[in-house]
């Protein structure tokens, strides 16, 4: 119960920061846009084109502009020493990172969906029938690369060349969540769509796997 | 600043820590007493912050054990939460100082949070300010931000690194008398310090650290003085 409770707390606090300085959405949303719309506009692609290259390019722009935002993470924490504060008042640590995992699942999502419809007309590709599935793989896909990236954030806010190490480790462990999602969503943005279960069920049990390492060994990675 | 407290005092075995091959405490053993109020004092480096954040919790000790003593009133062990005050606030710049502390309150499971963050922001003298954003406020403010989060679930054992530094004469003269209440109401506190000052005066036991291990301690007057200034005693 304290769990649940601490975490509703921490997560509010990781939300009302951000709506306040709208740092990660803002380098988030700029930095996709532009990706989307330089190659939009480099390659002029036509409608069959799109559904067949554009899924990776979206993604990549996704997966880099989820580094951009996990990146400041626990760096924030550091500022203040606010990490120390909250070690010292949870009664489970794990708690942090479930805040931390939730809110940038969440801003990831908000980003994803805001971008969609820019995605949807400058490359000249329907979402709006497959937007359930879609919106099912950008979340089991947000929660894998916020999962496996907050870890990480907490592994490389500590190291000396932390601006480095993030990407670093991050993008690698993640090519797997990149190619799945790119797979299941190629499947979507066929003429006929169609659901690549075997791909949703990977990013489901990755997230999974993830999320219970980050439960048994999440504590040694707060520790000084 | 009521007790609503059991006191409780600390056990150091042995306690070391390394950072790579540096060794930050060498076997340090102390006892502090329940409602000792111990400075601790030692040139830069000599491990005053790493006793502090084991005593803390928030570093884990290579070697050594820490324990706590503490009983309740029927005699059964009771769970400890230290405090920790640092020269940094360790409370978020982006927050008002009233949603700083029902955040830390909600953390800490504070039964009536609302009424002992009003408490807590009265008696800071915060209570004006109460919906300022903490960058918005000065060095002083900020600490008597950190001192009220410190304080929210009234704890039996407070440390302080440092609390005083980045203070002006009024801000450190203000923490003196925070501090003095606390004591005064049977809190352990272990500082450390630089220095003589009205805080160290508050202390009833000085120690001091020299490359990690404890080269003195002392209850006595001028002995108490010269670990302070670093003389010779």
């Amino acid at each position: 119960m304290s769990l649940l409770s601490n975490t509703a707390a921490l997560l509010g606090k990781e939300v009302r920061t951000e709506f306040r300085s709208r740092e990660l959405l803002t380098t988030a949303v700029v930095f996709i846009l532009i990706v989307i719309v330089l190659f939009s506009f480099t390659f002029d692609p036509t409608s069959d084109e799109s559904r067949r290259f554009a899924p990776g390019l979206l993604w990549l722009a996704f997966l880099f502009a989820a580094s951009l935002m996990l990146q400041p993470c626990f760096l924030r924490e550091q500022n203040n020493d606010t990490l120390s504060a909250l070690r010292l008042s949870v009664s489970d640590p794990f708690a942090i990172f479930l805040a931390k995992l939730a809110a940038n699942t969440f801003f990831l999502l908000i980003t994803e969906l805001f971008l969609l419809p820019f995605f949807s007309i400058m490359y000249n590709v329907p979402v709006v029938p497959v937007l359930h599935w879609l919106l099912l793989v950008f979340f089991l896909a947000s929660l894998g690369i916020s999962i496996a990236g907050t870890a990480l954030s907490a592994i490389s806010a500590q190291a000396r060349m932390r601006e480095l190490l993030l990407p670093l480790l991050m993008l690698p462990l993640l090519t797997p969540i990149l190619v799945a999602s790119t797979e299941v969503t190629k499947s979507l943005f066929d003429r006929s769509p169609y659901v690549q279960w075997k791909g949703i069920g990977f990013l489901a049990v990755f997230d999974l796997v993830f999320l219970t390492a980050l439960w048994l060994f999440g504590e040694y990675l707060l520790e000084e | 600043m009521t007790a609503g407290f059991s006191p409780v005092g600390l056990h150091f075995d042995k306690i070391e820590k390394r950072y790579g091959g540096l060794l930050a405490l060498k076997r340090v053993s102390l006892t502090i007493a329940p409602g000792e109020c111990v400075v601790v004092a030692g040139r830069n480096g000599s491990g005053k912050t790493t006793l502090l954040r084991v005593a803390a919790r928030l570093v884990r000790p290579s070697n050594g054990t820490l324990s706590f003593s503490s009983q309740s009133t029927d005699g059964n062990a009771l769970e400890v939460r230290p405090e920790f005050i640092a020269h940094a606030t360790m409370v978020y710049d982006e927050l008002t100082a009233e949603e700083n502390l029902a955040l830390f309150a909600r953390l800490l499971g504070v039964t009536q949070a609302q009424n002992r963050v009003d408490t807590l922001l009265k008696e800071v003298g915060l209570s004006d300010r109460r919906t300022s954003l903490v960058r918005t406020f000065s060095r002083g403010m900020r600490q008597r931000v950190a001192i009220a989060r410190a304080l929210l679930h009234e704890p039996a054992v407070l440390l302080l690194d440092e609390p005083a530094t980045g203070l002006d004469p009024q801000g450190a003269a203000w923490l003196a008398s925070a501090l003095r209440r606390l004591r005064d109401s049977g809190r352990t506190i272990l500082m450390s310090l630089h220095g003589e000052s009205e805080i160290s005066s508050l202390g009833t036991r000085a120690i001091r650290l020299d490359a990690g291990a404890i080269a003195a301690d002392t209850r006595t007057g001028a002995t108490f003085r010269s670990i302070l200034t670093f003389a010779d005693a």
